[in-house]
Formats: structure tokens, sequence, C-alpha cells
């Protein structure tokens, strides 16, 4: 697993070369010079100076120790790699650099990442197939290029209309679709479907029935989406209105939000 | 570049793998840091000195003629049976019963140095392992532990301590063993704080994602990362076990008398001290230098682990 | 809230137990005899045992035991051995000598070591901070025997030698009595406690107003042109003193129980004194009886500082 924090993830106490053979180590794959020589390719095949081995993690920049953390990742050689939002805590140049890094990888290896991301470009950039959360529950899955071009989940729809568009007069003519109200607790989540208190479209089914994931209307078996009431080709969320009651003065939680909360 | 596989390319690896840099982490860094602090650097000389004087006691016993329980009544004390000032023969003076009071102040550093350090050192494992413990398991473990700390913690100290000692006897072990009862859980409370934290950082989290057992991440990973805060209360434990031990002795609760300890001269030289002033003077500045001397390098230790806690606002390494 | 209250108070009380049984197991396991004690030197066998019988340790352990237990929950602590006194009559009449002396000390000791860690922490690294750090280090480093000797030597002996009879070597005059002299006689023990404790407080408020002088609330103050002195004092000092009193509590706590060297050294009939005198004559109640007032201050100290804590925030309490 790569994780998020490329400053945390990494002992203070322990040198690189240490950290990334700790896999080796606690599996009992190889000791002594054996493990060295693996993790100095490791270092390596991820962009670092073999010769920083004995170096202390403080010595090495965020970039640097986010592919310290790639590398630990790699010692047992696995199919699967969880990233949990490795580019997250990094310079955006920085970024680029990693994300290759990673899809160089991939191609080499022939891995298969489990990436997981807040930043839309970058899932956009990375994925095959992008699956959406809301509230801890899958919301829609769908291979990217479908996903972005028509996605059929409200919070799918809302959350791309929310992704920001570098030509400022194309940011002007667009509506954004503004989803009432903050997102309830996920201690104590709506009943049926998660999305009912603020989606646009939420109707008294949503309500009662929690919709399952599976696919709608005419897309094909590899895109699941888990409402009663997807998007349709040519909708205008901006410009819907919910057929229910919505507490949009009030989270789920029964806190009172201040007026205007929900302004853009 | 491909992956090869190990086995033929190790040979022509290692010698065409270049020799790798020494880092230098956390520990280096301090030891430099710390060893640019003239204040630190001056109180370890200072307890160098007094450990070596220690260790040399017999030595310079024979050197002088005179041992630490040798009474000389004729030409120790006056002939009103009052103590000798400093002079050529006893360089110190003597105490009320006609001993070299130099003699005896050496022989009593080794007994405070060795109750300060070995009590505190128990003191440190006990508490080490118990707060690891306790930290890092959690649940119904910790919750017996920290109650058993904090019960510890509770008991009124000298109290106790003189309780026990009048009911086992006074010795130089049960001194150890009581000094050190009464000082692990303090090391216990701080130790599992600090374990409790650093369970919850990312580093701990990707050593159970590789596989760590729970011994492994408990002193692979947490222990080095508290062990700082741990040494700084260590090393001022240390001068508070002298302070007890002399407490203890003056109350006549600590070694027993011939075995001349700092404490107990101070405590005999109260009927004598308008007479004789060397008496209760030199044990005690040589108390007060050696527990001087273990808090301020306790200081410079600190401030030598944590170069942000003397500057306000605080900073980063990064 | 209240269950959490509930809670302490029972281990509080399940640490009282603990202490008053360990003490009493202490006391039988070690070779003792206070019969002889009490019926002197030339005692026969029969006065002992007579002695014995009166006393009630003849009488297996566990019924000891119980019935210890069962006066205890009535609120009796029993006689002592040596004096016949009730106990808590004993108990009663020292505590107002320990509390004068361990409220007056922590006044001084307050004053001393929050003014020098202030001081240090306005100005950190400066003489002011490494020089008043020595000193407050030389306090902590030395026995508070010492501490009192010295002071007796100099301030009493040396004075008195000179003709000055300011401060007297000890002795105890109840406050009701003579204000003037019940100061007078505190003064010695007051700076002696001082001395050794003001050095932990000096350097806890020295590290906490650091970090709080560096937080975004001081340096907005200052942007609005307080003087330095009002952001210090009225903004900074506040927040800061969060450990302090929690450490204040604590030591309180320990102290009221009863301040044995300083009673000892300074002649003050407080409560450590009769705790030091119990165990030399082997006075089980009063042994008992002063370590239960001393755990009990602890404990009741600690409660209320958690108390405290919880009150103050939020976060603690267990919801």
């Amino acid at each position: 697993m790569v994780f998020q924090d490329p400053y945390g993830s990494l002992n203070p106490h322990r040198r690189v070369g240490s950290i990334i053979g700790d896999p080796l180590a606690v599996h009992g794959v190889a000791g002594g010079p054996a493990r060295r020589w693996r993790v100095q390719e490791l270092m390596e095949l991820v962009g670092l100076n073999p010769e920083h081995y004995n170096r202390y993690p403080a010595e090495f920049s965020g970039g640097q120790r986010q592919r310290v953390g790639v590398a630990r990742a790699l010692a047992l050689r696995p199919r699967l790699i969880v990233c949990d939002e490795p580019v997250s805590a990094l310079d955006v140049s920085i970024r680029a650099q990693i994300l290759n890094l990673l899809a160089e990888l991939q191609r080499e290896l022939d891995l298969t990442y489990l990436f997981i991301s807040h930043d839309l470009s970058v899932v956009r950039q990375v994925s095959d197939r992008v699956a959406v959360m809301y509230l801890g529950k899958l919301a829609e899955v769908a291979p990217v290029a479908e996903l972005y071009r028509r996605p059929r989940h409200p919070y799918v729809a809302a959350l791309l209309s929310a992704v920001p568009v570098a030509d400022p007069d194309l940011a002007d003519r667009r509506e954004r679709i503004i989803l009432a109200g903050d997102p309830p607790s996920p201690i104590h989540p709506p009943a049926g479907c998660r999305f009912h208190p603020r989606c646009p479209k939420a109707r008294a089914r949503c309500v009662d029935e929690a919709p399952p994931l599976v696919s709608r209307g005419g897309d094909g078996a590899s895109h699941p989406t888990a409402c009663h009431f997807p998007v349709e080709p040519g909708e205008d969320l901006a410009h819907e209105h919910a057929a229910i009651d919505q507490p949009d003065q009030e989270a789920a939680d029964g806190l009172p939000r201040v007026a205007g909360s929900t302004t853009p | 570049m491909t992956v090869t596989a190990p086995g033929q390319a190790a040979a022509d690896a290692a010698a065409a793998r270049p020799e790798a840099i020494q880092g230098r982490g956390p520990w280096r860094l301090a030891w430099e840091r710390l060893h640019r602090d003239p204040v630190a650097i001056a109180s370890a000389v200072t307890l160098v000195v007094i450990a070596v004087a220690a260790v040399a006691a017999p030595a310079v016993a024979h050197a002088v003629g005179h041992g630490p329980d040798d009474q000389y009544p004729t030409i120790g004390l006056t002939p009103a049976g009052l103590p000798v000032g400093p002079s050529q023969t006893f360089l110190l003076g003597t105490d009320n019963l006609g001993r070299d009071l130099l003699v005896r102040i050496l022989y009593g550093a080794r007994i405070s140095l060795m109750v300060g350090v070995v009590a505190t050192v128990l003191a440190t494992v006990a508490g080490v392992v118990v707060g690891l413990a306790a930290g890092y398991l959690g649940g119904p473990a910790d919750l017996v532990l920290s109650r058993f700390m904090d019960m510890v913690l509770s008991f009124p100290y000298l109290l106790l301590a003189i309780a026990l000692v009048s009911v086992f006897g006074s010795s130089l072990t049960i001194s150890m063993l009581v000094i050190a009862f009464f000082s692990w859980a303090a090391i216990g409370r701080v130790v599992r704080g600090q374990a409790l934290s650093i369970r919850e950082k990312e580093y701990v989290e990707a050593s159970w994602s590789v596989g760590s057992g729970a011994m492994r991440v408990m002193f692979v990973d947490i222990l080095p990362n508290l062990l700082a805060p741990v040494l700084v209360l260590a090393t001022l434990l240390v001068p508070a076990a002298i302070v007890f031990e002399a407490t203890l002795s003056f109350l006549g609760l600590g070694v027993p008398p011939p075995t001349p300890t700092w404490g107990g001269m101070l405590s005999d030289s109260l009927a004598f001290y308008q007479v004789a002033w060397w008496f209760p003077l030199f044990p005690g500045l040589a108390l007060l230098a050696t527990t001087l001397a273990f808090n301020l390098l306790g200081d410079g230790v600190r401030d030598a682990l944590d170069p942000t806690a003397g500057r306000a606002g605080g900073g980063g390494d990064r | 809230m209240a269950r959490f209250l509930a809670r302490r108070l029972l281990f509080g009380l399940l640490v009282l137990w603990i202490v008053s049984g360990a003490v009493f197991v202490l006391f039988f396991v070690a070779p003792h005899d206070p019969a002889r004690l009490i019926a002197g030197k030339l005692a026969t066998p029969q006065t002992i045992a007579l002695v014995n019988h009166r006393l009630g340790l003849d009488r297996p352990l566990p019924e000891q035991y119980a019935s210890f237990i069962w006066r205890l929950l009535h609120g009796d602590l029993g006689y002592s051995y040596y004096s016949n006194a009730p106990v808590s009559q004993l108990l009663a009449s020292r505590l107002p000598v320990t509390v004068s002396l361990a409220l007056g000390g922590a006044v001084l000791w307050l004053a001393v070591g929050i003014g020098v860690g202030v001081a240090a922490a306005r100005r950190p690294r400066s003489l002011v901070d490494r020089g008043g750090a020595v000193l407050m280090l030389a306090g902590l480093s030395m026995p508070t025997f010492l501490v009192g000797l010295l002071l007796i030597y100099f301030l009493f002996f040396r004075l008195h030698l000179a003709g000055i009879t300011w401060f007297p070597p000890g002795g105890y005059v109840p406050l009701a009595q003579d204000p003037a002299g019940w100061a007078q006689h505190l003064l010695l023990p007051w700076v002696t406690l001082a001395a050794v404790t003001a050095a932990t407080y000096s350097r806890l408020t020295r590290s906490s107003m650091l970090e709080v002088l560096g937080e975004d609330y001081i340096r907005t103050a200052r942007s609005k042109g307080l003087s330095e002195d009002r952001v210090v004092y009225r903004h900074g000092l506040r927040s800061a003193l969060t450990p302090v009193v929690t450490l204040l509590g604590i030591d309180l706590g320990t102290l009221l129980g009863g301040v044995i060297v300083t009673e000892q050294v300074f002649g003050l009939p407080g409560l450590g004194q009769l705790a030091w005198q119990s165990v030399t004559t082997q006075d089980l109640p009063v042994i008992i009886g002063t370590v239960l007032v001393a755990s009990t201050f602890i404990v009741v100290a600690n409660l209320l500082v958690d108390l405290g804590y919880a009150l103050l925030d939020p976060r603690v309490r267990p919801s």
C-alpha cells in the first residue's frame, strides 16, 4: 500500500533502506546482502539513488519520500497495490512525476492499482475504471470515459459539474449543479438512499428504499448505478427540484446551520 | 530498466553498487547539538569527575592512609572531643568520630551514584515495558495497567517508603528497590501517553500493512520514537533518586552505618554545625554538585533532542 | 458526566482501601512488638500478654482486619497505642499546622516560580532565562532538609549571633492566637518548601508560556497595538497556566499528607511529624490514620484535577 502523507508514513528513526526492506524482513523472504541488493534494486526502479540506502527520511524531499513508499509497496512483488491518495500531499509538479512513475511501473511490472483520490482530474488521467462513493456506499461504477461523459448518478453529475474549467468564458456560461445542505454525519446516515437529503431528483421512494447497484436503462453490465431515478441524457439537473422535503437548513445530525451556507 | 532476478547478478552487483552514504538520523543530530552546549558539557564533565572519584575512592584512601570507617580519636578529634578542621593530615577535616571526611565523601559518592543510577534504570525499564504495553495494546490490558499505575502514583511516597524500610530493615538493596518502586509509574504514564499517540501515526499503519506483528511494531517503530522524552525524564530522575536516598539516610532509614552516605553525614553533622562548619559543608557541596550536574545535563539533553522548545513560536524541521 | 465522577470516586475508594490494607499487612509482616514497646523494657511476659490482649493483638489476623474495617466505616479510627488519644483527634489537631505550611509554601513557590517562568519565556535564552534556570535548579537539586538546615544556619544562627532574632528556627504558633507570630515562625519553613518546589513550576510555566506566545492570537493581540505587558499577562498567561494548575493540585494533595522532612527540621507539630513518630513507635492505628489522610488528600486532589480538565476541555469528557 502506498500512503498519503510522505512525511508521516516513514518512521523518522529508521533508514530508508531498512524501511523499504521491511516487508522482506517480516516475511523472511531475504536477509543480509540479498535483502540489501533487492532494496537497492527497488530504489533504482523508483528513481532513487541506491547510494542513499542509509539515509533517513528527513534527508529526502516530499516527492522522494513518496518514491520510498512506492518502493516499499513493491518489495514483495505484489499484483495489486492500493494507493491511498498518494499524490494529494505533493506539489503539482511533483505530482506529475509520481503519477508518471506509477504508470511506468504498472507497464513494467504488470500491476493493478486501487487508486483512491479526491482530485477528479487525477482520477481521469490515471483510471481505467472509476467507482464513486458517497457516505460509505458505492454510487456509480463505470469505465472512465463513460463516467465523465455520461454520469448517471445525480451525485456524480454534481461532482463533475463542480470541476473548475480553465476557460473563463466557458466557465461563466456553464450551469453548476448546487447541492443543498452539507454532507450528513456518517455515524447517522440517512435512511433509504443516503443521498436523498441533497439530491435534486429525490422522490418518496428514495426515502424508503435504498437503491441497489445495478446497471440502469441502456447501460451495460460494466456500468452499474445505485439510483432509482438516474440522470437521463439531456436532463438539466441544475434546474431540477426534489419532490420531497429536504432538510436544507439543517444537517441530518440535528445541528442548525448558519443561513447562507448553501449559496455559492 | 527491467527487474532482473537475484542470483548470478548478485556477484557483479556487489562489485557494481557504490558504497552507501551514511545518513544523519535524529540521534546523531541531537548528539551534535548536545556537544555544542557548554552547560551540558560542563555538567557531563563534572559527573565524570565525580564518577572517577567514586571509583578511585579506595585508591585515595590508600594514598592518604585513612580508611572510610577508621576512627582517629587522638589526631582526628580535638582534646574536647570535637572534629578537627581541614589540615594536611585530613584534607577536608574529620567528622564527630574522628573519621577522614574526604575519604568518607568519596565512598559516599559510590552509594549515591549507585543508588541513583540503578534505581533509575530499574524504574525506567519497568516503566517503559508497562507503558508501552498499555499504550499499544489498549483495551482491557491498558485499563488494568493504567489503573495500576494510577494507584501507585496515589501512594504517599515518603510515608510508605518509611513504613517499608522500617518493616524490611534498611539496606542498600532495599533503598534502591523502594526508590525504583515509587518512580516507575511516572515513566510508565509518560510512555503510555506517547505510545498512544505514536500508535496513530501513519508509519505504524504502514508497518501493519506489510505484515509486522505486535512485537516488531512496538520495538522497531514505537520505541525509538518515544525514547527521547524517556531519556530526558530518566536523566532528571537520577538526581531525584539521589535526593530521595539522601533524605532516607538523613532520617536514618538509608544504608545503615557505618557505611558512609552523604545524607547520613549531613544528619550527623547537625549537632556540630556550630563548631565544625566543614562537617556539613563538604558533604552538602558534594550532594549539590552531583544533583545540579544531573539536572543541568538533563535540561541540555532535552534541548538537544527538541531544539524547538526554546524558541517562541516553535518550529518544525521541514 | 455523573457516571465519570462516580467511576473516579469508586476508584479513589478502591485506592484508599488497598493502601490501608497494604499498611495493615505490612505492619503484621514486620518483626515488631508494639506491646513490648508500650509495656516498657522491664515488663514481664505476663504484662506483655495482657497488653497484647487489651490491644486485641492476640486475635487472629482476619478478625483484626475485619474489626478494623468495621470501625473505619463508622468513622472510628481507633486509639493510639502510644498515647491512648483517639486517632481522629490527633489528626485533627495536627492538620492546621500542615495546612498552614503547605498553603503558605504554595503561595510563595507559585509567586516565584510563575514570575521567573514568565520572565524567562519573554526573553528566551537570555541571561534572565539561563540565570533563572540555574537558580531554580539549585533549589530543586537539594534535599529539603538541606535547604532547611542552610536557612536555619544562615538566617537564624548567624543572625542570632549578631543579635537579630527575626527568624525563629522552629515551633508553631496557632494563627488564632497570634497571627504575627504564626507567620514569623512559618517563614523559614515556607521558604524551604518554596525553594525546593519553585523550579518545577518555573520550568513548566516557561515552556507553557513559550508555546502559548507562539500562537496566532497572541500575534493578533500584538498587532492590535496592545502593550507587551498586557499581551503577556492578560492574554498569554491565562491559557499557559492550565498545566500549572494541574500540577498544583497534585502537589498540594501530596503535601497535605504531611511534609515530613520540613516539619522534622523545624519542629512543627504537623501530620508529617505525627506520621514519623507513629512509625518509629509502631503505633499502628496512627500509622493507618495518617496514611489514610494522606492518601485521601491525594485521591481528592487527583479527582479535582481530572474534574477540572473535563470542565475546561470538552474533548476530554467521555461522551
